[in-house]
């Protein structure tokens, strides 16, 4: 992947398909590192699926569906000296608290940390695909604190108004790029 | 500077159009957004689309969506156009700008770009 963004694209992606209401994209900025954590109420994983996804060659038949995003985040984050931790409730055994979180470390000031790229850019196209999911999408620095909550949103908007419309697609990037 | 409270406005001037789009798309662009897809640079021509419908004026006609993974990740970024009683259209190894020329001349001209479907790419 040449953009950071398109890793977090790539992960949020995954929350989708596992049926959450929620998606929370976080990035926190140091001067040093970036944090990224992409957290789902989605349907969760079991503990061996989860073992699974770090490894591009561990993958079965069943587990095929989880593919080569998990190690493509792992290669991008751990060629900078950081990490990638993948953490899930799978909904058979938790019920109410069910989802999958993935967090990565990058230290920014290695010669081989991905730039973020056009981060907006992954936001509008998250919503653009999912326009019933919500997304809580921040990123922290000590110049900006980006915020966009498509559940404030939709409060103003109204159920009957969809969030991939053209107008508000727009509108999103523009109140996006305003923050930073 | 935007704020969350222009919404409201959009809303209001919104109420009107949606009773316009009741009428139903008839076309549909569908692009792969799978792991193959978006390193491949699916995500700017999903985007040129999603503009271009906008541009065009097609909004109503035409709607712009994502896929998963169609397993010709050799052909990524695919985009496949979806037109009643047509046959389906499968472009690949596409760009924004041959997104730009897809809408132009296959979707608002109705002549289907022959160099960027696959039976092309199949064939060179």
């Amino acid at each position: 992947m040449k953009e950071l963004s398109l890793n977090v694209l790539d992960i949020a992606e995954n929350s989708v398909k596992a049926g959450a209401k929620l998606i929370r994209i976080l990035l926190e900025e140091t001067e040093d590192t970036l944090k990224m954590t992409v957290a789902d109420n989605g349907c969760g994983m079991r503990e061996e699926i989860v073992r699974g996804v770090m490894d591009p060659f561990y993958t079965t038949r069943t587990t095929r569906k989880v593919g080569l995003g998990i190690p493509f985040l792992k290669l991008a984050a751990e060629q900078t000296g950081g990490y990638v931790n993948v953490t899930s409730r799978h909904e058979s055994e938790y019920p109410d608290t069910h989802g999958t979180e993935t967090v990565a470390l990058f230290y920014k000031n290695h010669i081989d940390f991905t730039p973020m790229g056009d981060i907006i850019s992954t936001v509008t196209t998250l919503i653009q695909g999912s326009p019933d999911i919500d997304f809580e999408f921040r990123h922290d620095s000590k110049d900006f604190h980006v915020l966009l909550d498509t559940r404030q949103m939709r409060e103003i908007l109204g159920a009957d108004i969809p969030l991939n419309d053209p107008e508000i697609l727009v509108w999103i990037a523009q109140y996006l790029k305003d923050q930073y | 500077m935007k704020s969350l409270a222009e919404l409201a406005a959009i809303r209001e001037k919104m109420k009107d159009k949606i009773v316009l789009r009741e009428g139903g798309a008839n076309t549909r662009i569908v692009v792969g957004m799978a792991t193959c897809g978006i390193a491949a640079g699916a995500r700017p021509v999903l985007n040129a689309f999603v503009e271009g419908v906008d541009k065009e004026g097609l909004n109503g006609q035409v709607i712009v969506s994502q896929t998963g993974c169609i397993g010709i990740c050799q052909y990524e970024p695919v985009v496949e156009v979806m037109e009643p009683g047509k046959e389906k259209v499968t472009y690949v190894k596409m760009t924004a700008e041959k997104a730009e020329k897809v809408l132009k001349e296959h979707i608002k001209g109705g002549k289907v770009v022959q160099e960027y479907t696959i039976a092309n790419a199949k064939n060179a």
